[in-house]
């Protein structure tokens, strides 16, 4: 059995799910730095269903790929310890401002580069934008089919992966030769746990340019263990054409940001005291709100 | 001038829900612009759907029928809706922020090369001026969504590719017929000249589709409660309240992700967008996704234990406290006020 080549696109994404206060800066703009960085959870979702493939079948090999700033490397190190066997962080200034039709082209010029995929996975969207367009978009680029929205690759055989999606209203099981996209939902399983094991293998993994800010006692590590490099890719690498790129290549804009300025509406305040509870419930009667 | 053009999202040989407030909307573009409206169909066995679609004002429905267009699949949706615009050059199309809506229009606006603004809560037209290279966008879309965890609003352009895609989320926009006696024309097409062989390699193996069960769209009352209602368990104190008042439960996405009810009663920006008479915020924060999604509400009750919570600020009665000992009290004295 040889096994498929599968690909896991993830992002790290700020955790827009838990913004404290000091997540806003005086100004009105988001104070990255703020929020936590962590591994989109449908990303989680889409590597649990890529291991899912090499348990059955012994071979498959899994390749995490993201693009982001130079510190996305620690989600690459997140699906190592969890089983991917390699990592490309695609990372350049050039990419700087890209809208999901940019992302998608690095995206899509990267994996021609790398070429040798079956099977390629990723979260249906990331919590910091919920676009859900970078998996299509990447689909179309490589001029292969997508399957989004899928919860279980059910099976692989005879070069068609069949996939259960889970719709607003329903289900569909759709049968699609490969190779194609697949975007996951967070109702597919959990990501299982981190193996002990792999990240023990993997704690020293880095990019070239970690490599270069590290501590010298361990760089022997990586002549004698290749596998402790992660690759990291720049535009160079992909061949891609500047004119796609960034914000340049992004036809969507944002002609402005608003923050949210809440005005009151001069509410009434009332307690949970019995007589104001009394008192709330038939004003809404009286009103013919409620009754 | 180029039109604006509507995905006409079709369920069980229906015009779907979301499809008719696009086109009422999109009637609304068209008219501000002074251009025709057009609508895509495809599916199968679709004799007669003009009848629900042309009294939303639509000036042009282009109609692709064929066996194997109907359930929706990606390739064949794609390729028939991609060369149709690139026939007809419209300048804005619009398309429901469904499963079927976030599958198709992120492929056909890679395939076109044009920017797509994903579950858009207003549409508007407006200039843009581009001072770096000193030049003047008349008549723009402005696809206004909120954004970054719903900390901000962003207004979203394309000033050079076109279409202008949006999708929209059901129950955002409002849905009305300009005339029931408005005639458009029908443009039946050719389905084998837009599609190949190759876009028909996906097969349906299964299929089960159900109506929703839960119906908090039509509700007149909805408890609705957020990451603040702490279990699973205290959702059980909203349902009874909910029952109480003959309205339905709903929830924000920090409860639906937490697990506490299921996806179908989330409300806000990526969920439903409701408009009940009484919307009652149990332990909801109330970050402007949430907000877009009921801000409308005729009257709006939260509950906190935080007084700062940005709710309040929407809210007609603001209770500072907890939904356990509140809610149980909200039952009693409801009992106690009717018979």
């Amino acid at each position: 059995m040889k096994g498929y080549k599968i690909i896991v696109l993830a992002k790290q994404v700020p955790d827009t799910r838990n913004v404290g206060k000091d997540a806003m800066k005086a100004d009105g703009t988001v104070n990255r730095a703020a929020l936590p960085a962590i591994f989109n959870p449908e990303d989680l979702n889409a590597l649990e269903q890529a291991l899912r493939i090499k348990d059955q079948f012994p071979g498959t090999t899994i390749t995490l790929l993201t693009m982001g700033p130079g510190r996305a490397a620690e989600i690459i190190r997140e699906g190592l310890f969890r089983g991917a066997d390699d990592g490309i962080l695609l990372t350049d200034r050039a990419f700087a401002g890209s809208d999901t039709l940019a992302t998608s082209y690095a995206i899509a010029q990267t994996l021609k580069k790398h070429g040798n995929y079956d099977i390629i996975i990723a979260g249906r969207q990331a919590i910091d934008g919920d676009t859900a367009q970078v998996g299509p978009q990447v689909a179309e680029k490589l001029g292969i089919p997508q399957i989004t929205y899928a919860e279980e690759i059910q099976a692989i055989e005879k070069g068609k992966v069949t996939v259960k999606r889970r719709l607003e209203r329903g289900v569909e099981v759709v049968k699609c030769p490969m190779p194609l996209v697949v975007t996951v939902n967070s109702s597919a399983p959990d990501c299982r746990a981190r193996n002990a094991k792999l990240i023990m293998k993997y704690k020293h993994a880095k990019t070239i340019s970690e490599m270069q800010e590290a501590n010298d006692d361990y760089l022997h590590l990586y002549s004698d263990r290749p596998y402790l490099t992660i690759k990291e890719w720049t535009v160079q690498n992909i061949e891609a054409d500047m004119n796609e790129l960034g914000l340049t290549g992004s036809p969507t804009k944002v002609k402005k940001v608003d923050n949210v300025v809440l005005q009151s509406k001069g509410a009434k305040v009332i307690t949970s005291s019995d007589e104001d509870m009394d008192q709330l419930m038939r004003e809404l009667i009286e009103s013919h709100t409620i009754g | 001038m180029n039109s604006v053009f509507v995905y006409i999202e079709i369920e069980d040989g229906q015009v779907a829900e979301v499809s008719m407030e696009l086109l009422t909307k999109g009637r609304a573009l068209a008219t501000e612009l002074k251009v025709k409206l057009e609508a895509i169909a495809i599916g199968y066995k679709l004799d007669g759907i003009e009848k629900d679609i042309f009294p939303y004002g639509v000036d042009i429905l282009h109609i692709a029928d064929d066996k194997r267009l109907a359930p929706y699949t990606t390739l064949p949706h794609t390729s028939i809706v991609v060369k149709l615009f690139q026939e007809e050059k419209p300048q804005i199309a619009l398309m429901g922020a469904s499963s079927v809506g976030r599958d198709l229009g992120p492929r056909v606006s890679s395939a076109l090369h044009s920017g797509l603004t994903a579950d858009c809560t207003s549409l508007v037209i407006g200039d843009h001026e581009d001072k770096k290279a000193d030049k003047v966008y008349e008549n723009l879309l402005y696809q206004i969504r909120p954004a970054f965890g719903g900390n901000i609003i962003a207004t979203i352009i394309n000033p050079d590719c076109r279409p202008q895609m949006a999708t929209v989320r059901e129950g955002v926009m409002k849905k009305e017929i300009l005339d029931p006696a408005y005639k458009g024309k029908i443009n039946k097409l050719d389905v084998s000249k837009y599609t190949t062989d190759l876009d028909f390699v996906v097969e349906m193996i299964e299929r089960h589709m159900e109506k929703s069960k839960v119906n908090i769209k039509g509700a007149g009352i909805i408890v609705a409660g957020g990451y603040g209602v702490g279990s699973k368990e205290n959702f059980n104190l909203l349902f009874e309240l909910a029952e109480v008042l003959g309205g339905e439960v709903g929830a924000s996405r920090a409860a639906v992700d937490s697990g506490y009810v299921s996806h179908d009663r989330q409300i806000g920006q990526t969920g439903t967008t409701v408009r009940p008479k009484l919307y009652i915020a149990c332990g909801i924060s109330g970050q402007i996704q949430h907000r877009a999604g009921m801000e409308e509400s005729a009257q709006i009750i939260a509950i906190n234990t935080d007084p700062e919570a940005p709710i309040n600020s929407i809210a007609d009665y603001v209770i500072t406290g907890d939904v356990a000992e509140i809610l149980p009290k909200m039952i009693k004295f409801y009992k106690a006020n009717t018979k």
